[in-house]
């Protein structure tokens, strides 16, 4: 068992909007985030999830040298929902140097190392390559960034086990927290448009040219986003905070690199041991927000795998038809989707779907429902077979 | 402190391959000769999965494979913590390289082993393990950041975990850029409570920042300059069986100390 952490604050900036009203509002009136793809000059017929305006917001003064498009988004999600005064009143009463951050990323600052190689090839090769970097490229820029930015000094390290690594944040938060290293921890995700992601899964096959449809018969693959999140981890609030992390559990597939257990046997592992963790039965979890990423394989396995520990009972949607799939920020996008569900006792249906696929059996929502939560899932699972899934729960 | 016991070190490098011939090397008994190094491909892996296994791949599992060697426990009854500053530049590069030319392929073998947790992933597929993994990155700092995940873990889950630190140099023009000379790997296999046969009792916890412990002498600077070669200090220590504290670099604030207490 865990002891249940207070979420004490979060922010968000993803495709749905920026800040937690516009992307509530957008989840509840069905507003989509999704748009044919745009990014830059990558010619691949797809939908994107894409954030307005980090191009034209560049990073100057003390944290100059981190500017690149991942970062810029970091900053972004750092800046809204009064995020920044929460952490600061948090470092005045615990001290800056007992408050972590956990920050799951894939990319990084990639995106700016692709352009180095594009100027270098146009110059002619044998040209030196123009990157900062530990500032950008490297994994750890971005929770350097944000260490930096909200003044914190506690232990810090950047998670990435592909798409699990923003719930993974959570899972090490708790160890930190219950370890006595710290007395709250920054968890977040930042994941941005770049070049060897689209063209990466494309090569797979894997990208829809339509915007992804998860749970639907004819669904043909995913639709890329990007976002950052942030929640804040304490042991317990001091405004009457409700929402909780109650459980997180871990497990490797051991099956394949890109590809899921067929019967999900990894996934089904992550969820009975957070339900473990969080001392709940399968019929304690009122709605489960799956990872659903709208690629034929992953919605069979997790539902083989919902089906196994759950039954056909409890209702499930994805939200990554409104988001895209922001792979290193899923993990907390999602998480926070699902706080903003039990903080409103509403569950979003999955509107894209035309047809339901008749091979999956757990309770698909199709249309959005308000009904009184309690506890909800939140999964997510990453190439190399890395899962995680994270339980919420609301105070009454 | 965190109280941890370390039951096996697993050790993949330019003269420093497999830690039953590192030990006398690290200790001081044994010269130490800077000779070329490549991993193998790892036999516990199917002959496809060799195949595809990335460079990254192999070489933290060759440390990974060494640090099982003198225990008592199977690899799926370990959880893992993988610890890199740099993932696989080789991958980085290929992709960066097809990504600037008019065609703008990427191989989906390259892209599925671009993931920083691809290590881990083929390190799952070869020892059958269902259990927890994480893939951690503190840029230069990622073999400290790691050993703290990895003792946090032990201690709070109450189970064993190996921490395999890797990274490898990157081939040019990216190392102009990021200058990492020698590939490196080290791995420990951690348990939470005494356990027979176990090298060495360690506490683990962070102070303000000092001076931190030196690398061997005898280590080249070409090895010095991979990030997961800063786990050369502790397993010195190890090495030597000698009861030492070790303080390594973590945050611009903070170290990591690791109190060590040699067992049996």
């Amino acid at each position: 068992m865990m002891s249940p952490l207070t979420v004490t604050a979060m922010a968000t900036a993803n495709p749905l909007g920026l800040g937690l009203p516009a992307t509530w509002t957008a989840l509840c009136t069905n507003r989509q985030g999704l748009r044919p793809n745009d990014f830059e000059d990558a010619e691949i017929k797809t939908w994107i999830g894409r954030v307005e305006g980090l191009e034209t917001e560049p990073m100057t003064g003390e944290l100059a040298d981190f500017d690149c498009r991942n970062n810029r988004l970091a900053l972004m999600g750092l800046r809204q929902d009064g995020f920044e005064q929460a952490v600061a009143s948090a470092r005045t009463r615990y001290g800056p140097d007992r408050i972590g951050v956990l920050i799951g990323t894939t990319t990084s600052g990639i995106l700016e190392t692709e352009l180095a190689y594009r100027r270098r090839s146009a110059a002619g090769e044998g040209l030196p390559l123009t990157v900062r970097y530990r500032h950008t490229q490297n994994l750890f820029s971005v929770s350097d960034l944000v260490r930096r930015q909200l003044r914190l000094t506690g232990p810090v390290a950047s998670i990435s086990t592909a798409c699990s690594s923003s719930a993974k944040v959570f899972a090490s938060a708790s160890r930190w927290m219950a370890a006595g290293l710290c007395d709250a921890v920054v968890v977040g995700g930042v994941d941005s448009l770049c070049f060897m992601t689209l063209y990466g899964f494309a090569s797979l096959g894997l990208l829809s040219d339509r915007p992804c449809r998860p749970c639907d018969v004819s669904r043909d693959g995913l639709s890329i986003g990007e976002a950052a999140g942030f929640l804040l981890l304490e042991r317990e609030g001091r405004n009457g905070e409700r929402l909780r992390f109650l459980g997180y559990g871990e497990s490797s597939d051991a099956h394949h690199m890109s590809t899921p257990h067929p019967e999900g046997l990894g996934a089904a592992l992550a969820m009975e041991r957070a339900l473990d963790r969080a001392d709940l039965k399968p019929i304690d979890i009122d709605y489960i927000n799956l990872h659903g990423t709208g690629t034929p394989a992953n919605d069979l396995a997790e539902d083989c795998a919902i089906w196994k520990t759950f039954g056909g009972r409890t209702p499930c949607s994805s939200t990554k038809e409104r988001t895209g799939h922001t792979l290193g920020a899923a993990g907390i996008t999602e998480a926070i989707l699902a706080l903003l569900c039990l903080q409103h006792d509403f569950m979003p249906g999955m509107v894209r779907i035309e047809q339901p696929d008749p091979q999956l059996r757990s309770a698909m929502m199709l249309r959005s429902e308000s009904r009184p939560l309690r506890t909800v899932i939140s999964n997510s699972f990453g190439f190399g077979g890395s899962n995680c899934t994270l339980i919420f729960g609301k105070r009454p | 402190m965190m109280q941890v016991w370390v039951i096996g070190v697993g050790i993949a490098g330019p003269g420093l391959d497999g830690w039953a011939a590192a030990r006398p090397v690290l200790a001081g008994h044994a010269e130490y000769r800077l000779t070329p190094f490549a991993p193998a491909a790892p036999k516990l892996l199917s002959a496809a999965e060799r195949r595809r296994c990335s460079q990254s791949a192999r070489l933290a599992i060759a440390a990974a494979q060494d640090a099982l060697l003198a225990g008592d426990l199977p690899g799926d009854a370990i959880a893992t913590v993988f610890a890199s500053s740099d993932g696989d530049g080789v991958i980085t590069q290929e992709i960066c390289e097809s990504l600037a030319g008019a065609a703008r392929e990427v191989s989906p073998t390259s892209f599925h082993n671009s993931v920083y947790n691809a290590p881990a992933g083929y390190w799952s597929i070869a020892t059958r393990s269902q259990l927890s993994s994480t893939s951690v990155c503190a840029y230069d700092v990622s073999f400290a950041a790691g050993l703290l995940e990895a003792a946090t873990y032990a201690t709070v889950e109450r189970g064993p975990v190996m921490l395999v630190a890797s990274d490898l140099p990157f081939p040019s023009p990216l190392h102009g850029i990021r200058p990492v000379g020698e590939s490196f790997a080290a791995a420990l296999v951690i348990a939470p409570t005494r356990h027979p046969g176990a090298l060495m009792r360690c506490a683990i916890g962070l102070t303000p920042h000092r001076t931190v412990t030196a690398f061997p002498d005898a280590i080249p600077t070409a090895l010095r300059s991979n990030p997961a070669a800063r786990s050369l200090p502790l397993l010195a220590v190890l090495a030597r069986q000698a009861t030492e504290t070790v303080r390594l670099e973590y945050t611009d604030e903070t170290d990591l100390v690791i109190e060590c207490e040699p067992e049996g």
